[in-house]
């Protein structure tokens, strides 16, 4: 049966889902809007301004060198865990991944309450490293393993280097890998912020609670939200055009490539990367929880640390879930311009810094609704704003799970159009909604630049607190927010291992 | 008394029309099937029929009511669609009581009586064969009483051993229920043997309807003569009611045609015996209740006819061939 693509969508799902995509849009169109009011002088001032010049030249050459040695870590780990006979390759897969889940401010902290002497733009440009060479690593092992071999035994037989294949063939999952690191390190707050490196998320978040005029911070986001933009562009330019994969016969499994003496600097070179990059944060924590032991934690300010988190994430969850359910069953179900629009809008908190995000809200709320002002209402905004795009692709995912005859039949058996998803998709749709809700949840107690500027006063989650903490140099008070937070996010690797191991 | 009529159904996608003009009337209490090759139109006919594809033109009546532009859940219209479809996270009973109001026990119990499944209701979709699922999917869209069932090719997805009693049940119970019934299908065999008429549908239209034994024999052309059962078709020549061609001259059927064309032989009319046009045996298939023998006639012609399992026939063997009963004629195009 052909799919079901219905033309016109109910209005029960179209109006929660332009709200959410009108939610989505609002922060860049209202920065545009704010930063515009300063009209030409204002934007000229900032350009012309060294400082921006020298923030330019920091945030982009920071972005730069952590992307190309993203690249380089990425590609090679993944080629000896896939291709080659290394010796624990296993072991070294698994490590691999691990870092995503450490938040780089707490990756930060670590090098920094070690070696104090390290902040500054190598500190920043280690730390990110480590954090994220696994966006490239994850997509570039999946091309090798997916690669056919016969490509390479046919540019071998050809008297050309295997190399010549393979790393042409790795190009749009290396590229794709890149760009998000890219996009990452340019978003970064926390881990620069900690490493004392100014860029221009920092500098914005300085120059809104400094001056009275916050135009400048507005200028300033919106050159970063350009910036961003004109790397994904350039990225999707140079894609270009090349078919990358032919046929869809199952490739045999590839060849191993004996490393023979090679073997010995190459296990050096994964120990080198996966000890400082998982071992290290570990190590470094476990030291300042002892160290910071002795002097006895603050255990109230603690607890209630922990429950402000729990609090503002669970409602942030909620909020975004809810948000999510109407859009994804929109994008999994319907193919006209405006379930598109709806389905892209959404995406965007995807390439938002969350400091930008969160200074339009908070410019809106001193404009239009001062009363939330520092409420917790806005913060939850932000991170709808912020976590939608995971949410939403979680309920796409679950909703294209269950087949569009069975809300035919539902139709048949007389219900509405929503009837139907209510009473059908809904339900077999719910595994999916809910894991979306509990990722965004998890993520919302990480998040840190958003919360750092829309928390309400005297309200503390785990993050913030460790940046404070770290901030004023004490850091065994920082550790054991650092271990909470750790422990946080080893959370949905737990859970997505164990749902493969089942 | 009518139970569906359907008339002049146009429906164009981003192309060339899937519909052109498609009419089917349908009895109250029969089963209709509509018998078409892949890509004929047959599925997006009954889904203009279910509400969920509108018409370009054209209409669509239950008895009387005219429910042309009313969406499906207005419509009491009953569908089985292909794999059953049942609602993975119900049991038996609430997927036959989906369709009624709270409070429809009796209903669903008597509705999983009808297709033989009594006392299933407790169990969950995945605990049942693929049969079982397939007459409850028919206990569930006979329960709110449907004006008219639907039946997509609902029997692709079983074993083809399994097939057959399946179709046997499924039938028996639209009979109980007296339920008007179409069933979508492109197996000549499914449509021959279960529907009370059959609805021959090519390139968007409905071009022959009749019951099963009139649309086997009777073919509107060599296209229905082909796609419905098997058929010998050789060159011929028609003159005064006699067609002469390989096999001899041949009494035609009366269609009043007549000139140059084509001749169309069911394989069982072919007899194999000493007479007849000589020839070959090609190659003997053996089928168990029956079997094909390929003659290659002396003048080059080759020619497959159905015999009985146990005839004497080898490859090699010298045969003759002749023809039983009056054959159908159908003049070249132009």
């Amino acid at each position: 049966m052909r799919p079901f693509r219905s033309r016109r969508i109910p209005a029960g799902l179209l109006a929660p889902a332009l709200v959410a995509a009108a939610l989505s849009l609002a922060p860049v169109a209202y920065l545009a809007v704010r930063a515009a009011e300063g009209g030409p002088r204002a934007f000229a001032d900032v350009l012309a301004r060294a400082r921006t010049a020298e923030l330019a030249v920091r945030s982009l050459g920071l972005a730069a060198t952590v992307t190309a040695a993203c690249a380089v870590v990425g590609i090679s780990l993944a080629w000896l865990v896939i291709r080659t006979d290394l010796p624990g390759r296993r072991v070294f897969g698994v490590l691999a991944a691990l870092p995503l889940a450490v938040p780089s401010y707490v990756a930060a902290y670590t090098w920094v309450a070690a070696f104090p002497a390290i902040s500054g733009f190598w500190g920043s440009a280690l730390v990110l490293t480590l954090c994220t060479y696994p966006l490239v690593y994850l997509p570039v092992a999946a091309a090798l393993r997916r690669m056919d071999p016969a490509m390479e035994e046919v540019a071998l037989s050809l008297g050309r280097s295997r190399a010549s294949v393979v790393l042409r063939q790795l190009r749009p999952a290396a590229a794709a890998g890149s760009l998000l690191v890219a996009m990452y390190a340019l978003a970064e707050f926390g881990a620069v912020s900690i490493m004392r490196f100014d860029v221009f998320t920092t500098q914005i978040y300085t120059s809104y609670r400094a001056g009275f005029n916050r135009t400048p911070a507005a200028v300033l986001g919106l050159l970063l939200v350009l910036v961003t933009f004109l790397i994904v562009l350039a990225e999707a330019r140079s894609r270009g055009r090349a078919a990358y994969a032919l046929g869809g016969s199952t490739p045999r499994r590839a060849s191993v490539v004996r490393l023979g003496p090679a073997r010995t600097p190459a296990l050096a070179w994964a120990a080198a990367v996966a000890v400082p990059a998982v071992g290290f944060p570990l190590g470094s924590i476990a030291f300042w929880l002892v160290e910071g032991s002795s002097r006895g934690v603050a255990a109230a300010e603690l607890g209630a640390a922990v429950g402000a988190t729990l609090g503002v994430s669970a409602a942030g969850a909620l909020v975004t879930g809810a948000l999510a359910v109407p859009v994804g069953i929109i994008a999994a179900r319907h193919g006209s311009r405006t379930a598109r629009f709806v389905e892209q809008a959404a995406y965007v908190g995807h390439a938002l810094p969350g400091i930008v995000i969160a200074l339009s809200l908070v410019f809106f709320a001193v404009r239009y609704a001062y009363p939330l002002y520092q409420r917790w209402p806005l913060l939850v905004l932000a991170y709808a704003v912020l976590f939608l795009p995971a949410a939403v692709g979680a309920v796409r995912a679950s909703v294209l799970q269950s087949p569009p005859v069975l809300e035919e039949v539902a139709r048949s058996l007389g219900r509405s159009p929503l009837g139907a998803i209510r009473q059908v998709t809904l339900p077999l749709a719910l595994p999916g909604v809910l894991a979306g809700t509990a990722l965004v949840f998890l993520t919302a107690m990480k998040e840190l630049p958003a919360t750092l500027l829309l928390r309400p006063t005297g309200l503390d989650t785990l993050a913030t607190q460790l940046w404070t903490e770290t901030g004023s140099g004490s850091y065994g008070a920082a550790a054991p927010y650092a271990a909470l937070l750790m422990l946080l996010a080893a959370v949905p690797g737990f859970l997505l291992g164990m749902r493969e191991v089942r | 008394m009518t139970g569906l009529t359907v008339s002049e159904i146009t429906k164009a996608f981003d192309g060339p029309p899937v519909l052109r003009g498609a009419s089917l009337t349908v009895a109250e209490g029969d089963l209709t099937a509509v018998l078409g090759p892949s890509g004929c139109g047959k599925t997006t006919l009954l889904r203009v029929v279910a509400g969920f594809e509108h018409a370009d033109s054209g209409s669509v009546r239950l008895g009387e009511w005219e429910v042309t532009g009313l969406p499906p859940e207005k419509r009491r219209v009953g569908i089985v669609p292909q794999e059953a479809a049942l609602f993975p996270h119900l049991s038996v009973a609430r997927n036959v009581g989906f369709g009624l109001a709270r409070g429809g026990a009796e209903r669903v119990a008597e509705c999983l009586e009808l297709v033989g499944l009594g006392g299933y209701g407790p169990r969950m979709p995945y605990e049942l064969s693929g049969g079982q699922q397939q007459r409850v999917a028919l206990a569930r869209a006979l329960a709110p009483r449907p004006r008219v069932v639907l039946l997509d090719e609902p029997f692709n997805a079983l074993d083809r051993s399994l097939r057959g009693t399946v179709r046997d049940d499924v039938r028996a119970a639209l009979k109980r229920a007296g339920a008007t019934a179409v069933l979508v299908t492109h197996d000549q065999e499914e449509a021959l043997s279960m529907a009370d008429r059959v609805a021959v549908m090519r390139d968007g239209l409905i071009v022959q309807e009749g019951t099963p034994a009139s649309v086997y024999e009777d073919p509107l052309d060599l296209g229905v003569a082909t796609f419905v059962g098997e058929a010998v078709v050789l060159e011929a020549v028609s003159v005064q009611g006699m067609v002469s061609c390989a096999l001899g001259r041949l009494a035609q059927r009366a269609n009043g045609v007549a000139g140059r064309g084509t001749v169309a032989l069911r394989p069982e009319q072919l007899v194999l015996s000493a007479s007849g046009s000589p020839g070959v045996v090609e190659r003997v298939e053996f089928f168990g209740h029956d079997a094909a023998v390929t003659v290659a006639l002396d003048d080059g012609v080759v020619v497959r006819a159905r015999t009985r399992a146990g005839a004497p026939h080898r490859q090699g063997d010298r045969v003759g061939v002749s023809v039983e009963g009056a054959v159908l004629f159908y003049p070249s195009a132009g």
